[in-house]
């Protein structure tokens, strides 16, 4: 059972031929059973999620039509509020935080009968591509127990990948949804920013953070966006644009749509077999129908660096507030405030937020302002622009998700550089706002790599359309794991 | 060497919303310790701050009253500093765009009238309030996100007359159009100054040092008064100032020094993304306009031309929305300006500056005030006992009338009981009576 997709299950619950308790009662055995390897999850909620199951059993019972969802375990990325439950950001600095409030789509997940199972595993405040920022433990890929399984959400797509849950949600800042997505072998969707509300989301980089889902095919994740989508008056940046229905585009016709391939994104750093991975995927879209340009965006060489420029300056303000006076890690022995501050954030942080706190108050500090943060203020406004440009001509634009596949615990940690390049290809979509999403699009040596498509803005349907076409005219997202 | 003090004042008000800057708590002033709170005005993880429009009004419509522009286009920025009362370590307010710049207010100066700019008025969010005892220190976060303005003013001021005048007008303006109840004692209104001095003639400025702690707006004279004393006494010593923040000690009279220059922050201003920019149109800036109250200058205005008072008797009635208020109702009930004018100049002003209280503290109504110029008018009591009735009247809250009558203070205008009066006392006095008859003036004091 727990190969399956949430339509599959929604269909089950609905025929009545599983209870949702049921349903959960399996889910927590699977992560009873293996998430000692795996180390997907950092807590778990059965109580709560065993009562949520049971609240929609008795309505099933009952005879009420329920939504998608409803019944459905799934797992958070521990970044997001939940009432009465802790959230931690894989920090020990709030270690213990237990929220006193629902995020909004958590809120939203309820009032649909979602069944929460638990936490998952992260880089330490979303910072990181690996998940081994993270101050408890390692979460391992699926597909090779050695191998990572991206991050910064890689709980979220490790738990959906080896079947604990059904789906799950992440946070993308500057891939951390799609990477891992890619790295996993699942569908991970980005949203245009502001159209899911970033409320009880612990913020890393404001004008960067979006929340989207995990799922195993293309139809659970416009199922999963059709309950996330939509304006929240809790959040100033959450869009007032009407939210179709997404499930409605999934009508395998791309014939004449128009994918533009930027030459920036298939140049020099993509490995010849990830070229060829994607080439393939790429006659597959040809041979839909679809119309392939070939689309230059020159600026996507500096996302990168305006990345780190703004999400770090950014996340120094928000990472302020965890100061150990009001909660999450204090400091045992201290003699004054300001020596609670350090203190608690010198033993409370882990090297990667601090290596991004000191980049963004640096860039922020007076004298250095304009040089650094303003200036890459500017050259957002160009990428941006350069991406309105690009869908005046094209309809999508595709590219490799990620450089390579799930690579070894400990290659790239002595490197910073070197693990801030695995996010090159999605980073650009952060910075523009555009939504993104990472489908499977082949196995290199038993590895999964992801295709990254790119739509532009508020057209999620157009996104989840292509990508839909292609995973119907393939195989990739019915693999699954053997563990 | 003669020296020109320049002052300049920033002064925080607090706005009178009913829910705070950021989300939907109260604003209420009180209330039990952190109960006032939400995870928005606390900072929790997640949070996200929402902006208040009506904030945005009340700014927009002191902004107007004060002469500025209204900046269409805006962002909140975050200043970032680590300070216990403040839940999220930084402050969301506004840097580069101000909503408000280049207003004025007049004030009469030494020679004559006198216009202070106002350089610009942002919004922003008012902090906690720590407590601390010998256990530990407190926090409480009930004032945490209420919606302030802050009021910068340009260096226009020369004497710590002219600053206490800034601020009285200042402050009769905001209540005027009512952003602000602007109590200083429950600090919804704070005001800090920035002194500095420089040879008479001379166009440089000095080194400026900023006063903060100061309570009142008399506590802020005194303080300028004093700063102004002792930079000129260290220049003429010989002695550089230093650009340094003093805090005023109510106690010892004096400003002392809290920290310079070299410990100054980096608040590493930016723009805060969690809120969108704010776009204020025509409309919207019209709107407030057409919903501002008639103002000090324009009440004083048609004080004296419409009711032809003396240019001076409608200044002090203008001074505050209450004042204006009392006298308006006085002569809505029929009293004659001038009149009500004069009790309210004289009689009125004295007992609550002697008192220390304030108009809104008058027990009596505005009609009673009416009623007693009435009772003076008519003959039935004199202006010498009028004021003793008044004084009654203020203590009591009673209604002239029946004062009168209680108290048996009706005028005799009858001749005849007069004089029977003066026989009956003449009688009863004769030695005086001699004294008188012999040149001893004393006697006339019978």
């Amino acid at each position: 059972m727990h190969r399956k997709t949430i339509h599959e299950i929604r269909d089950l619950l609905r025929k009545k031929e599983v209870t949702a308790v049921e349903v959960t009662e399996n889910s927590l055995k699977r992560i009873n059973e293996i998430d000692d390897k795996l180390g997907a999850f950092v807590s778990i909620e059965a109580d709560k999620a065993l009562e949520a199951a049971r609240e929609v059993d008795k309505k099933l019972q009952a005879g009420e039509t329920l939504p998608d969802l409803a019944g459905i375990p799934m797992a958070l990325k521990d970044n997001m509020c939940m009432k009465g439950t802790i959230s931690t950001c894989s920090s020990r600095m709030m270690e213990g935080f237990l929220s006193p409030y629902d995020a909004t789509v958590v809120e939203r997940l309820k009032a649909n009968g979602a069944v929460i199972v638990g936490k998952a595993n992260m880089d330490e405040f979303a910072m990181g591509s690996s998940t081994e920022t993270s101050a408890f433990k390692l979460t391992k890929n699926p597909y090779d127990l050695e191998r990572v399984p991206g991050g910064s959400s890689g709980g979220s797509a490790a738990s959906v990948a080896a079947g604990e849950v059904y789906y799950s949600l992440g946070s993308d800042t500057g891939g951390s949804i799609r990477q891992p997505a890619s790295l996993c072998g699942l569908v991970g969707f980005k949203p245009t920013y502001g159209r899911v509300s970033r409320y009880g989301l612990v913020a890393f980089a404001s004008s960067l953070d979006q929340i989207g889902p995990f799922t195993k095919d293309v139809e659970d994740c416009a199922i999963v966006m059709n309950t996330l989508a939509g304006h929240d008056p809790m959040d100033s940046t959450s869009a007032k644009v009407e939210v179709p229905d997404y499930t409605k585009f999934l009508t395998k016709d791309i014939r004449g749509m128009r994918i533009g391939m930027p030459k920036e994104y298939f140049g020099e750093g993509v490995p010849e077999d990830m070229r060829k991975c994607m080439m393939e995927a790429i006659d597959v879209l040809k041979s839909l129908g679809a119309e392939i340009k070939e689309i230059s965006l020159p600026l996507s060489e500096y996302a990168l660096a305006v990345y780190y420029i703004l999400a770090s300056s950014e996340a120094s303000s928000n990472l302020a507030r965890f100061d150990g006076i009001r909660y999450g890690y204090r400091a045992k022995e201290f003699t004054d405030a300001i020596d609670i501050y350090v203190k608690s954030r010198t033993e409370g942080f882990g090297d990667e937020v601090k290596r991004r706190i000191m980049l963004g108050t640096y860039a922020l500090s007076a004298g250095y302002y304009d040089a650094y943060y303003k200036k890459a203020l500017r050259v957002r406004t160009r990428i941006i622009n350069e991406y309105k440009e690009a869908f005046k001509e094209v309809d999508v634009i595709v590219s490799p998700t990620s450089p390579s596949v799930a690579f070894k615990f400990g290659e790239k940690t002595a490197n910073p550089l070197e693990m801030y390049l695995s996010d090159i290809y999605t980073v650009p979509v952060n910075i523009a706002g555009v939504p993104g999403v990472s489908v499977p699009a082949g196995f290199i040596k038993g590895l999964p790599a992801g295709l990254q498509f790119i739509g532009n803005y508020f057209e999620e349907g157009t996104l989840l359309k292509v990508a839909h076409a292609f995973e119907q005219a393939t195989d990739h997202h019915k693999v699954r794991p053997t563990i | 060497m003669k020296y020109e003090a320049i002052i300049g004042l920033e002064v925080h008000v607090e706005l009178a919303t009913k829910t705070k800057m950021y989300c939907s708590c109260t604003t209420e002033f009180g209330g039990d310790t952190n109960n006032h709170c939400c995870p928005v005005c606390l900072g929790l993880p997640g949070s996200l701050p929402v902006l208040n429009k009506e904030a945005v009004n009340y700014a927009i419509k002191a902004g107007l009253a004060l002469n500025c522009t209204i900046n269409k286009e805006t962002y909140m920025a975050r200043k970032n500093y680590f300070y216990p009362d403040c839940p999220k370590n930084y402050q969301i307010t506004q840097d580069e765009t101000p909503l408000c710049t280049d207003g004025y207010i007049e004030v009469a100066g030494e020679d004559g009238e006198k216009k202070i700019r106002i350089h610009r008025i942002h919004i922003e969010e008012d902090t906690g309030k720590g407590f601390h005892r010998v256990d530990g220190s407190y926090y409480d976060f009930n004032r945490a996100g209420v919606p302030l303005i802050e009021i910068v003013s340009s260096p226009d001021m020369r004497t710590p007359q002219e600053a206490k005048e800034y601020l009285e007008k200042l402050k009769a303006i905001l209540q005027y159009v009512g952003v602000s109840d602007c109590k200083m004692e429950e600090g919804s209104l704070r005001c800090d100054a920035n002194v500095s001095i420089r040879p008479e003639g001379s166009e440089e400025f000095g080194v400026k040092v900023e006063i903060k702690n100061m309570n009142s707006f008399r506590a802020v004279e005194k303080a300028i008064e004093y700063e102004i004393k002792r930079q000129i006494k260290a220049v003429e010593n010989g002695e550089d100032i230093v650009q340094e923040t003093r805090r005023w000690d109510e106690s010892r009279l004096e400003t002392v020094s809290m920290r310079s220059k070299e410990h100054a922050h980096d608040y590493r201003y930016f723009p805060d993304a969690d809120i969108i920019s704010l776009s204020v149109d025509d409309e919207w800036i019209n709107r407030v306009k057409e919903s501002l109250p008639e103002l000090p200058e324009q009440k004083k205005t048609r004080y004296v031309k419409e009711l032809g008072l003396p240019e001076y008797d409608a200044m002090i009635l203008t001074m505050s929305k209450s004042l204006a208020a009392f006298f308006e109702a006085c002569v809505a009930e029929g009293g004659n300006p001038k009149e009500v004018s004069n009790w309210m100049m004289g009689e009125l002003l004295r007992t609550l500056n002697d008192k220390m209280l304030e108009i809104d503290d008058v027990k009596f109504r505005p009609a009673d005030l009416v009623k007693l110029i009435e009772l003076i008018n008519k003959g039935t009591i004199s202006g010498t006992i009028a004021k003793k009735v008044f004084k009654e009247m203020f203590e009591t809250g009673n209604n002239p009338e029946k004062i009168v009558e209680e108290k048996g203070m009706v005028q005799v205008s009858d001749e005849g009981a007069i004089i029977e009066i003066i026989n009956k006392v003449l009688d009863e006095n004769p030695q005086s009576v001699i004294d008188f008859k012999n040149g001893k003036t004393k006697a006339m004091a019978l």
